[in-house]
């Protein structure tokens, strides 16, 4: 298992474009607004808070494992299909599902990474605080996290070949960022919108990171539609995927 | 000694009776082929051998595993190389050696193996990079990393040119004197008639005959024709004695013999008994081409 992890992070490392793009674009976003744009900075006097704070910083995140879920992962995984990656490997006594799980624990290590920089970056730049309430955070993280790939690997699972899964993918992903808060606030959002947005596993995932960052605990609801969304996709992909 | 045994293999897809009812048995240590036209069932039939189809019907054994229910075992003594899998772009030769090794428990070590496939100067290059016989060769070398007993080698030299279907050839032969039995599936006479110890002929789903491939050929009663001058006079009566040979004719010095079955060693016998020695010997023999047209009525490709 360590060896497929080794190799895997190698051909990740490889195709390092990619991996810019999901870790950089999110950090070099945080940097660009929050230098350019005034509002950004401003205290906002319901909140008590400047956008920068928190609000910004966990939209980057979802946007990060976003770019990760639903589009590196289904595209990837979809081309392994095709080309029969999967299908040599189980010839061999050790099943594909490994090689699966060495790529959602690479997921893991760059979306830690990436947020990671997101806190540095915003301290060192803008002096905002580290997430206050930081083992309610790293909970938030993971349970987001994995249930976000869990979508992924629906896409992947029941995508043909890999570029439908890259124009699946597109599709579930800017839907999902307009509701997990990355161009508006939530707390901006018309009653409807953020109705859904309670509901769409992206919302609920911005709003615990938020929360805890703040230093409060994550709200239940949120947590209770996160775990919800593991199960139903973590399910769903188990049902549908396709080794071959 | 059997090491993979078949019977009455079935199976059925949503649309079409891929494998009818094929039944073989392969011995240890030899080269035995399935030959059979595309879509004839060839390749279901290793993937139920190789456990990766379950089959509607039939028993597999392999070195006594049964594919259904000791899966792991099975992996570990049966290697396969699939027609048409191949290996992540940028994964360069020794890592997927390295990996591949890593997959079992007593791996073979891989760096001799890249030197016995002739890849050695390649193990920094990356797949994507490898030309189609390199990749074939590589994909034989993954398919041994396990030290397996039993080596399924599935459509290996589609796709390459003449030469490097020869070098992989040679390879095949020295992996099989290694004491590694090979399963080769093909659907080029050529190979399966320079290549295999003994064959079966699929043909929609059917196992149509089963033999060496001089055995086939002389199971369709075809015709072997032989010319030689001979080292000193022999007269017709000779050769006529033996049971092989069904007519002798002469052409200036030359003389022609037909017949069938064992003709050429038949012949160079009786005529070793009477001291003559066979100069410019040529032999015009029925190929499997022919054979796989009386066995199944029709043209092979």
């Amino acid at each position: 298992m360590t060896k497929i992890l080794y190799v895997e992070l190698k051909l990740h490392l490889r195709q390092w474009p990619v991996l810019m793009f999901a870790i950089g674009l999110p950090v070099a976003l945080l940097l660009g607004l929050g230098l350019s744009v005034p509002s950004m900075t401003r205290l906002n006097e319901a909140s008590g808070e400047r956008p920068l704070d928190t609000q910004m910083p966990s939209a980057m995140v979802l946007l990060a494992l976003l770019t990760l879920g639903c589009s590196v992962l289904p595209a990837v995984l979809s081309t392994y299909r095709d080309q029969g990656v999967l299908r040599r490997m189980s010839t061999t006594p050790v099943h594909p599902a490994r090689l699966l799980a060495a790529q959602l624990l690479i997921y893991l290590g760059i979306a830690m990474v990436t947020t990671a920089l997101l806190i540095g970056t915003g301290s060192l730049v803008f002096g905002t605080q580290a997430p206050r309430q930081w083992v309610g955070f790293v909970l938030v993280l993971l349970l987001g996290t994995a249930a976000l790939l869990a979508i992924g690997l629906v896409i992947g699972a029941l995508a043909a070949n890999g570029r439908v899964a890259q124009a699946v993918g597109s599709a579930v992903m800017f839907p999902l960022m307009f509701v997990g808060g990355v161009w508006i606030p939530r707390e901006a959002m018309p009653d409807v919108l953020g109705a859904i947005s309670d509901f769409s596993v992206a919302g609920p995932f911005t709003q615990a990171l938020r929360d805890t960052w703040a230093g409060h605990a994550p709200q239940l609801p949120h947590l209770a539609v996160m775990a919800a969304g593991l199960a139903i996709f973590g399910g769903l992909a188990a049902r549908f995927f396709r080794w071959e | 000694m059997k090491i993979i045994e078949v019977r009455n293999l079935r199976k059925q897809y949503p649309d079409h009776l891929a494998v009818d009812d094929v039944s073989f048995d392969v011995a240890e240590g030899e080269i035995f082929g399935i030959l059979g036209p595309n879509g004839a069932g060839k390749t279901t039939t290793v993937e139920c051998v190789a456990g990766l189809r379950v089959p509607d019907a039939g028993t597999v054994r392999v070195a006594g595993l049964d594919p259904r229910t000791d899966r792991d075992r099975l992996r570990r003594v049966l290697g396969m190389q699939l027609q048409s899998a191949t290996l992540p772009d940028k994964i360069k030769v020794w890592e997927a050696m390295d990996l591949f090794a890593s997959y079992y428990p007593d791996p073979a070590d891989w760096s001799e193996l890249l030197d016995r496939v002739g890849l050695t100067g390649k193990r920094g290059t990356s797949f994507m990079k490898l030309s189609g016989g390199q990749r074939q060769r590589l994909s034989v070398a993954l398919a041994l990393v396990g030290r397996p007993r039993v080596a399924v080698l599935d459509e290996l030299t589609t796709g390459l040119d003449p030469q490097a279907r020869r070098d992989t050839w040679e390879l095949v032969e020295q992996v099989r004197d290694s004491g590694v039995t090979i399963v080769l599936v093909t659907h080029f006479m050529e190979e399966a008639e320079r290549l295999c110890d003994r064959l079966a002929i699929i043909d929609a789903g059917k196992v149509v005959a089963t033999d060496s491939p001089a055995g086939l050929i002389a199971q369709v009663g075809a015709e072997q024709r032989i010319w030689f001058r001979p080292s000193a006079p022999v007269t017709d009566d000779v050769l006529l004695a033996l049971p092989e040979v069904r007519d002798v004719g002469r052409n200036g010095a030359r003389i022609v013999v037909s017949g069938s079955g064992n003709l050429v060693p038949a012949l160079v016998l009786a005529l070793a008994r009477h001291e003559v020695v066979p100069m410019d010997l040529r032999i015009e023999q029925a190929t499997l081409d022919d054979a796989f047209l009386a066995l199944t009525g029709r043209q092979f490709s």
